[in-house]
């Protein structure tokens, strides 16, 4: 398995982003909308973030919902109090989500197993409950409002991603793609690599000298600032910051998109996130008890699909 | 003044109650199936909703003891058909597991029993204040506080004294050995599953009766039990019982003082603990990996 990500083979990625370049085209055909294309993206980059931790480093943290929510307040709050500026909205929630994470990292990393995951959840109720008691600040329980994404200024020309669904979509991917990249040349490094060793056998990287805190204490880091970035595009999707979006039970939802794209393949989570919100969005159209069919997905892919799609797929590959 | 810092330091003190009998069970199952089990808040709302059903039929007292043992089987086979096929697994697994078996049972006793309060009716001696004076310490408070005690007690007897409790005990140390001598560990675990879910399925039926039902009651004990452990210290259940106790109090009174930080200050004592001592107040020195 240390291998799986030598044997990604860039047919996937070009495929994934020839789906992705001219979704807004055949979306509607298939009863989608760009909004949904978009929700797509920034949970398929919230969960490819997460997974940096979980699948690459081997590590479960439970509580990434906290920094995807620090995120989102980081860009709404400086939208609207300091800024009109998206791209600083959007720097600025990554840097306040993502530095929340490095700091609670340095806690975090003691403990191992479910009781890092524990603690990590426990880390991201704090996080969840200071944004929904800060009434005057963060808006308290009904989220922050009365922000809203703006026109980028390149100078020459702008950009109108307010009004335009279709060009904020583009937006979105721009920065996903990038972002993707950049996980690629981490996990390609001489430091990804190290993390795979502690992934496969910690006690072993351990002898061979490699700091095992540190390193899962970088790789944490790093996660949480990807995910706080897929956060922060999240509310200027919605132009709404939710304390919801803090909750443990986000976390989970994005544990469970990794797990069902595949958390060993590094689209994986991308996969996932897509059937995750599609069926969320189309169950939740349908029936009130959308919870409990979001817990039957759960309990199904844990107990019948734990390899998830793309893990399935590699599977009858080598067979 | 007297009566106000009374009123939050009972309230704190029943809280913390619950807030132990909830951490112990969850730690059972921790200890010895290295399972964090989201749904036992959702088994607790469970154990209050079958003392409902039963109670019109065998009355409170007997509601208050078969509830969570139906409860308790109601977690065996939750267990036997479920849990037990992710043990050898990720954990990440088990925590998916119980976290959408959480979602599926609130929605089920939200479809089943609605989603309003519900009352469950107490008889009328425990329902009466003690006095004029101390109108909010009902009999009722003290029964609660009184039987919860008599449980853990009997808790930890079990688990010192009986076979069964032996190897659990055991068993939190070392599966594998437990395992080489015999003992059925499949069944064991299940079995102590059941006993967490009876813990569970008792804070229910308690809760119950002072805040009524509703689908969501166990979630808000969910996260404080998690603290309990971690200050604690995992491994250890005389930990969690410590750990419940503090943050209980800690909360209690800083309630009677300053209300609104009551649930920063048991974070705040999770984050000094994992500071000061990572493996909690009585965790033993590896237990945590």
């Amino acid at each position: 398995m240390s291998g799986a990500l030598a044997r990604e083979r860039p047919t996937t990625a070009i495929v994934i982003f020839a789906l992705l370049l001219t979704a807004p085209f055949w979306l509607p055909y298939v009863g989608g909308y760009d909004a949904l294309a978009t929700r797509v993206l920034v949970f398929g980059l919230a969960a490819m973030g997460f997974n940096m931790l979980l699948g690459f480093t081997g590590v479960m943290s439970f509580g990434h919902a906290a920094y995807f929510g620090l995120g989102a307040y980081g860009a709404g709050l400086m939208l609207r109090y300091v800024t009109s500026s998206t791209m600083l909205a959007v720097v600025s929630g990554t840097l306040l989500g993502g530095l929340a994470g490095s700091l609670f990292g340095t806690l975090i990393v003691r403990r191992r197993g479910v009781y890092f995951a524990m603690v990590t959840i426990a880390f991201g109720q704090i996080c969840y409950y200071i944004a929904y008691s800060w009434n005057s600040f963060t808006g308290g329980f009904d989220g922050l409002r009365g922000f809203s994404r703006q026109p980028i200024d390149l100078g020459f020309t702008s950009i109108d991603i307010q009004g335009n669904g279709t060009a904020f979509y583009y937006f979105v991917l721009l920065i996903f793609a990038l972002a993707a990249a950049a996980m690629g040349l981490i996990l390609r490094s001489p430091f990804g690599r190290t993390l795979l060793a502690i992934r496969e056998n910690e006690r072993r990287a351990r002898f061979l000298g490699i700091p095992i805190e540190r390193h899962i204490w970088m790789s944490f880091s790093i996660s949480c600032f990807f995910t706080a970035l897929a956060g922060a595009l999240y509310a200027l999707l919605n132009n709404f910051a939710d304390p919801l979006g803090l909750h443990y039970t986000l976390s989970g939802e994005i544990v469970i998109m990794t797990v069902m794209g595949g958390m060993r393949a590094f689209w994986g989570p991308l996969i996932g996130a897509a059937v995750f919100v599609v069926l969320e969005d189309t169950i939740s159209s349908m029936t009130v008890n959308w919870m409990s069919f979001v817990g039957i997905i759960f309990i199904l892919v844990v107990l019948f699909f734990p390899r998830g799609l793309l893990g399935m797929l590699k599977r009858r590959d080598a067979a | 003044m007297f009566q106000v810092v009374l009123y939050n330091v009972t309230n704190g003190l029943i809280i913390g109650t619950f807030y132990v009998l909830m951490a112990l069970g969850l730690s059972l199952i921790l200890n010895l199936s290295n399972v964090i089990n989201f749904a036992h808040g959702n088994f607790l709302a469970l154990g209050g909703y079958i003392a409902y059903v039963l109670s019109p039929h065998l009355g409170y007292w007997g509601a208050l003891l078969v509830a969570p043992v139906v409860t308790a089987a109601f977690g065996f086979a939750v267990e036997r058909l479920m849990i037990r096929r992710v043990y050898n697994r990720d954990p990440v697994y088990s925590l998916l597991l119980t976290f959408g078996l959480a979602f599926v049972m609130q929605d089920l006793m939200r479809y089943v029993w609605g989603s309003n309060g519900l009352p469950l009716g107490l008889p009328p001696a425990l329902a009466q204040p003690l006095s004029a004076a101390l109108f909010f310490i009902t009999y009722y408070r003290i029964f609660m506080v009184v039987f919860v005690a008599i449980a853990i007690t009997g808790l930890f007897a079990f688990l010192r004294y009986s076979r069964v409790g032996v190897r659990i005990r055991a068993g939190t140390l070392d599966l594998d050995t437990v395992a080489a001598l015999g003992v059925n560990v499949g069944v064991l675990r299940s079995f102590n599953f059941a006993l967490g879910c009876l813990l569970a399925g008792l804070s229910g039926v308690l809760a119950a009766g002072q805040i009524g039902l509703n689908p969501n009651m166990g979630d808000d004990l969910l996260m404080p039990s998690f603290i309990a452990i971690i200050v604690g210290g995992v491994g250890s259940l005389t930990g969690t019982l410590v750990g419940g106790l503090v943050i209980g109090l800690a909360a209690a009174l800083t309630t009677a003082v300053y209300p609104a930080a009551s649930e920063a200050v048991i974070y705040v004592i999770m984050a000094l603990v994992l500071l000061i001592r990572p493996r909690g107040l009585m965790g033993e020195e590896g237990m945590m990996s």
